[in-house]
């Protein structure tokens, strides 16, 4: 088999590759490889979908017509094994080889699970030894706790690790009237986002939301026969649990290239254009380290919308459309429990940042913006997060806002509040 | 299709573009009606910023390279011939292309959990908006031109 362009990965990155592709070239002959038998899915949808917000139908990303318009073929429930790049071919799991001209890795990420007691996981087959204990990145996951949960003999579950996909999980098992309990290693909530204050309002409004959390915690030991009946604390603490969720972050998927040509550090190396080491080989998303403009430099930013506009830069430069990727930094848009909270780029406050912000403990509003020599290079917003895209905005153009710092922290902070020079040049 | 502008120096800040969208997006699409007689108003898809004596309507830009698609976790927001589609029906109210869209002109219905956005009124030909300014403020501005 042969091809222009191969795609390993048919998730955020994947697709935002194909689309930008398919704007360039309609007709070059593109094939996408994916060990899911799904089609596109979103991964971000299945706290929603757990919860019961929306259903089956909704988690998928694009209609089911869309390979078939862009002219795309699939070749799905299948896993790439080996690339041999030389000759430009990738050899699949049941000895198929398909060669390409153009290759994107957009592999994803992989749970992490930290070593506890009574528990392993198989990383190849994604399955533990304990009935009842599950990870929560894909929609697998999703309809087996759904399933699990339905079946009436679940009333208590914990949640190891208290990141955004960990507590999202925890609010849908609440949803679905769990009593539900998250454990939490480190003591502030998302730390790489989130400054003290932050982690504090936040925790503290999931715990008037009746969510359980117990922080500087980690799972020492998996209690039970064939399923989880109990968990046990690094304090010796007992927790009874039929239902155990591991959220504890995402490692790179990086096993297809490691010790080969492509170089590969925490995540897979590429530079601005989503090129690999390897000549005619990109890569995007969770499995990549991709500029970052709030740090200036390359990283790790495992995102749906990182994924997905980095992807589309492959694309483009895949085809031979010449684009920087300048899009992403650590940028997250939230809710817990009905709080709307936007946190993105640096939350530091030493280092030669300025720092504004404004604390309204009681009605959970909280804004920071940290600048450097007059550029916004974080922010949070907790509650009135609509014109949070003007912040993000700043920081990715790097908008001097100095002449109209002292709007930043106001309550009504909108485009209006920008001198007229810059609106009238932000709105061209 | 393109976007539609509002020049500033002409804008009388009077609002009746939020209320002339509220009523094109209500179920009887008739004033009257759309406010006084039905469960729920809808919610206006264009906003007007005002200080002082400047004042300008807000709706959205339909970027060339539209960052709220790019952030949207649902696929409820698509390019389609030019212009940038919200389909509510698959939007979960993750706010992600609030963050993105980089001026503010994403509006947030948050007792209902979606995103709105302006749909230059498909299928009625002039946005409402447009037609019903009274001091002509506001156009469409076909494809940068």
């Amino acid at each position: 088999m042969e091809c222009e362009y191969l795609i390993i990965g048919n998730s955020a990155g994947g697709i935002g590759a194909t689309e930008a592709i398919r704007e360039v070239d309609r007709e070059g002959e593109l094939i996408m490889v994916s060990e899911e038998s799904y089609r596109a899915y979103s991964r971000a949808l299945i706290p929603y979908y757990l919860a019961g917000e929306i259903e089956l139908e909704k988690v998928y990303y694009r209609n089911v017509d869309f390979y078939a318009r862009n002219n795309i073929r699939v070749i799905s429930g299948k896993k790439a094994v080996a690339i041999d790049f030389d000759n430009k071919e990738v050899e699949m799991e049941d000895g198929q080889r398909i060669r390409y001209g153009e290759l994107l890795l957009a592999t994803g990420s992989t749970p992490f699970i930290p070593p506890m007691e009574g528990l392993s996981y198989d990383y190849t087959g994604g399955k533990f030894d304990k009935d009842g204990v599950f990870t929560f990145t894909s929609l697998d996951d999703a309809v087996e706790i759904k399933r699990s949960v339905e079946s009436g003999y679940v009333e208590n579950a914990v949640v190891l690790g208290g990141g955004r996909i960990g507590l999202m999980a925890a609010e849908a098992l609440m949803r679905l009237g769990l009593n539900v309990t998250v454990i939490k290693r480190s003591e502030r909530l998302l730390p790489e986002v989130f400054d003290e204050t932050a982690s504090r309002m936040v925790k503290r409004h999931l715990k008037e939301s009746g969510l359980l959390m117990l922080t500087g915690h980690t799972v020492k030991e998996v209690m039970g026969e064939r399923s989880v009946e109990r968990i046990v604390l690094d304090d010796g603490t007992e927790i009874g649990c039929d239902l155990l969720i591991i959220a504890a972050g995402v490692r790179p998927r990086v096993e297809l290239v490691r010790g080969t040509e492509v170089k590969v550090n925490r995540g897979i190396v590429v530079d601005g254009r989503m090129r690999t080491s390897v000549e005619d080989v990109y890569a995007c998303g969770d499995c990549a380290e991709v500029y970052d403009f709030a740090y200036d430099d390359f990283r790790l930013t495992p995102l749906w919308a990182t994924a997905y506009a980095g992807g589309r830069i492959a694309g483009f430069n895949m085809c031979g459309v010449e684009k920087e990727y300048r899009w992403g930094t650590n940028m997250n848009s939230m809710h817990f429990f009905g709080l709307p909270v936007i946190a993105a780029g640096v939350s530091a406050e030493e280092g030669g940042y300025e720092v504004l912000k404004e604390v309204e403990e009681e009605k959970k509003i909280y804004r920071k913006i940290v600048l450097r020599e007059g550029r916004v290079v974080g922010v949070i917003l907790m509650n009135k997060i609509e014109r949070a895209g003007l912040f993000l905005c700043f920081m990715r153009r790097g908008i001097d806002v100095s002449p109209f710092k002292e709007e930043l922290l106001s309550a009504d902070f909108a485009l209006i509040s920008l001198p007229e020079v810059l609106r009238g040049a932000m709105m061209r | 299709m393109g976007r539609i502008c509002c020049k500033e120096e002409v804008c009388i800040g009077c609002r009746l573009c939020e209320v002339w969208c509220q009523v094109e997006h209500s179920e009887s699409r008739d004033i009257i009606k759309a406010f006084l007689y039905e469960k729920e108003r809808a919610i206006p898809r264009v906003r007007v910023e005002e200080r002082g004596p400047v004042s300008f309507a807000l709706q959205c830009r339909h970027c060339e390279e539209p960052d709220c698609v790019f952030a949207c976790i649902s696929g409820a927001l698509y390019k389609k011939d030019g212009v940038v589609v919200h389909d509510a029906s698959k939007c979960v109210g993750c706010w992600s292309c609030v963050l993105a869209c980089p001026y503010g002109a994403i509006i947030m219905d948050e007792a209902h959990g979606k995103a709105w956005k302006c749909d230059l009124c498909e299928g009625r030909g002039v946005p409402i908006c447009v037609e019903k300014c009274p001091n002509e403020a506001l156009e469409v501005e076909h494809n940068g031109v």
